[in-house]
């Protein structure tokens, strides 16, 4: 193997490289805060020839969706990302192309969702996708950005559906880090020029694709197909990982484990903020307490069995989301709690933890407060991590607002 | 004027060859779909449909496709960036990736009024922008027909709609006036545009012609008279269509090298009332009361179009 070179790279530019290094013959895009410095990559790079093929500018995420999942349907390797509002506008292109079953990577660089309009980042726009039949891998680092892309395509091609990789806005995107970018003959070995495994759109193959249908028993075998796919391609994401490990070194299961076997505390957490998280853990252990952390990577197929295995014999979980569903709280917690039912040696306490919410940092203090609501008797759950502080900066903003209103 | 030389003269002349099979779920008596019957003749079997949300979506409904070409549903406001990704991924795999020109596609969108005048208009206009390489063919019926005719803006002045009824309050029905698409379109100067009638295949069939080999944004707007939502026997549908040749109230034109061209003249035009007693949805206009007002708006708008050609 030939040494990878290493380079300093945002998450954004870790992309761009990713979408670069698999090869990718299309990119439809659409510029979004954080995102437009991965598209605006690709753009230089396809117009300079060190890509082949083709870069187009699109008018809004619904028509990017739209024209990369058509691209998908005709035949060629097919790369795109947005943000936030973007996947938003482009949320029913998102279903539609999930049904056509077509294979491609994209990259969500999260952002929180208006109103009120933000730039910083959450994972509302993520979760908005849950449901759509994406794959989804989200990222704690740039190099994790960098090999999901390379893998995602293996795992899009084999069960034909798309991947989507999540990275935090802000956080990632825009923070520099080490990573390794290897050999592009190596990275062929791995990921081979694309060669579609299902039919494609030319002259001599006439057919009709995503047509209507009649009756709730059709329209179910379909999207019951759709359901197989998308949980076959947790295997085929294991089965990816582990060539992947044999090819550059680096292995990714569907869940990363830190400090977790004797831990009493349990964080469960996803993307740039668990690499908080794993400070937070450190430091406890420091103190002697027991703390461990949980990280999800594949998010869909949701890993229940993987999951609940790490989680189960813990006594005290906090799974942390940094999502919001109003009347209910956060969105992964039910999932995590449902996976974790029928063990009888599931947790004594899961709680649901709200933070990060539009951005907003957690620190030190916030974890310990976590451990100390785990270890109240009548801690009520959700937890939001929104202290006195956060309450009197805001006041203060209401007064200002106020005085205008005067 | 430019003189362009038809390839038909006669009905004779027309292909035998039908790329659209017979018995489709679509209403009888569309006109929509006559025209895209008589197009798809001139553009041969390599296509692609691109299609919109509407009535033309039960064209091919699972298992079944009564195409020759090759069908892609898409949404209703996104069947021009779908013809976007085909279009780029062909060029794609001609220029690298080896395949070969026999293998190319005619990338077509075929949409309704409600698509092309609103839900999927911005995403029409970018395509445009782009120079995109397709066809575009709508079917207009002048209203959102496939969910019970409900007002699009695509739908005349003084028609009645699901969601425009003439009222006392409100005894036109329909206030706004029909979206001028064909200009709208023009102004984004594409390599063609034409309206079409069904009632005039030869025209259509010569104006599908023309576009076949031209590259670049080429579009038609079909009239298209809708039997059950304007209101008539489908077994009517081509003298209404004739009608509205031949009141002026749907002008017979392309668009061509900076040109707009009337390809079919009424010799005579009739008053419109003929056109519009024929049809439920303007039934209001002549019952209980006769609202001349209306029909004398109606006939001088077509006039007031004419006066600038004759």
């Amino acid at each position: 193997m030939k040494t990878p070179k290493k380079v300093m790279l945002t998450g954004n530019k870790a992309a761009a490289w990713g979408a670069r290094m698999a090869g990718v013959e299309y990119v439809p895009a659409f510029p979004i805060t954080p995102q437009t410095e991965i598209v605006e990559t690709l753009a230089k790079w396809f117009a300079d020839g060190t890509l082949q093929g083709k870069f187009t500018n699109m008018d809004s995420e619904h028509s990017m969706f739209m024209a990369a999942g058509s691209a998908g349907a005709t035949g060629v390797r097919v790369f795109t990302a947005s943000s936030s509002q973007g996947i938003l506008h482009g949320l029913e292109s998102l279903y539609t192309i999930t049904g056509w079953r077509v294979p491609m990577v994209m990259v969500n660089v999260s952002r929180a969702l208006a109103t009120p309009i933000t730039l910083e980042p959450d994972h509302n726009d993520v979760m908005s996708t849950r449901d759509c039949g994406l794959i989804q891998l989200h990222a704690e680092t740039c190099q994790e950005v960098f090999d999901f892309i390379l893998m995602g395509y293996r795992v899009a091609e084999e069960v034909c559906l798309p991947v989507l990789v999540n990275m935090d806005g802000f956080y990632l995107s825009f923070t520099r880090e080490p990573v390794l970018i290897p050999d592009e003959q190596e990275v062929r070995n791995f990921l081979p020029l694309y060669t579609a495994s299902q039919p494609m759109f030319q002259a001599s193959r006439p057919m009709a694709r995503a047509s209507a249908v009649f009756g709730g028993a059709t329209y179910t075998s379909f999207k019951l197909q759709q359901d197989l796919a998308c949980r076959d391609a947790e295997k085929c994401f294991n089965r990816v990982a582990k060539d992947y490990e044999k090819h550059f070194g680096r292995f990714y299961g569907p869940v990363e484990t830190f400090h977790l076997d004797d831990a009493e505390y349990v964080f469960v957490m996803s993307n740039s903020f668990a690499t908080k998280g794993k400070s937070a853990v450190r430091k406890l252990r420091r103190q002697g307490i027991k703390a461990g952390l949980l990280k999800l990577r594949l998010f869909r197929p949701f890993p229940s069995v993987a999951i609940a295995s790490a989680l189960a014999g813990h006594a005290k979980v906090a799974v942390i989301d940094q999502n919001l569903s109003p009347g209910m709280g956060g969105i992964t917690y039910p999932e995590i709690v449902t996976s974790l039912y029928a063990r009888e040696d599931r947790p004594e306490k899961i709680l649901s933890v709200i933070g990060g919410l539009g951005g907003k940092d957690m620190d030190d203090q916030d974890f310990m407060a976590i451990i100390e609501h785990l270890d109240s008797g009548d801690g009520g759950s959700p937890l939001y991590l929104y202290d006195e502080k956060d309450v009197s900066g805001f006041n203060r903003l209401q007064q200002i607002a106020k005085l205008k209103e005067a | 004027m430019k003189i362009l030389t038809p390839v038909h003269k006669k009905i004779k002349d027309l292909h035998p060859h039908e790329a659209i099979s017979p018995g489709t779920g679509l209403c009888a008596g569309c006109g929509g779909l006559e025209g895209l019957r008589l197009g798809l003749k001139e553009l041969g079997d390599d296509f692609l449909i691109c299609n919109a949300a509407g009535c033309f979506t039960l064209l091919s409904v699972y298992p079944f496709t009564p195409l020759k070409g090759s069908w892609l549903y898409t949404t209703m406001g996104g069947p021009v960036p779908a013809a976007q990704g085909v279009r780029d991924a062909l060029d794609i795999r001609m220029r690298h990736r080896g395949l070969e020109k026999k293998e190319d596609l005619n990338v077509i969108v075929v949409a309704g009024d409600g698509s092309s005048n609103d839900i999927g208009f911005g995403a029409t206009s970018a395509g445009i922008h782009r120079g995109l390489d397709f066809i575009y063919f709508c079917y207009d019926n002048e209203a959102y027909g496939n969910t019970g005719f409900q007002l699009s803006a695509s739908s005349p002045y003084g028609s009645a709609t699901q969601t425009t009824p003439s009222t006392d309050v409100h005894e036109a029905g329909t206030e706004m006036n029909k979206k001028d698409l064909f200009e709208i379109w023009k102004a984004q100067k594409p390599v063609y545009l034409a309206t079409v009638s069904p009632r005039e295949p030869i025209d259509l069939s010569n104006k599908f012609a023309r576009a076949k080999d031209l590259k670049g944004p080429r579009m038609f707007i079909c009239m298209s008279p809708c039997p059950t939502g304007w209101g008539f026997e489908p077994k009517e549908a081509q003298q209404i269509a004739k009608l509205a040749v031949d009141t002026g109230i749907f002008p017979v034109k392309e668009y061509f090298e900076g040109e707009v061209v009337h390809t079919v003249r009424p010799r005579k035009r009739l008053p419109v009332e003929k056109f519009l007693e024929r049809q439920k949805r303007f039934r209001h206009l002549f019952e209980p009361h006769r609202q001349d007002e209306v029909i004398r708006l109606i006939q001088s708008r077509v006039d007031d179009y004419w006066r600038q050609y004759e």
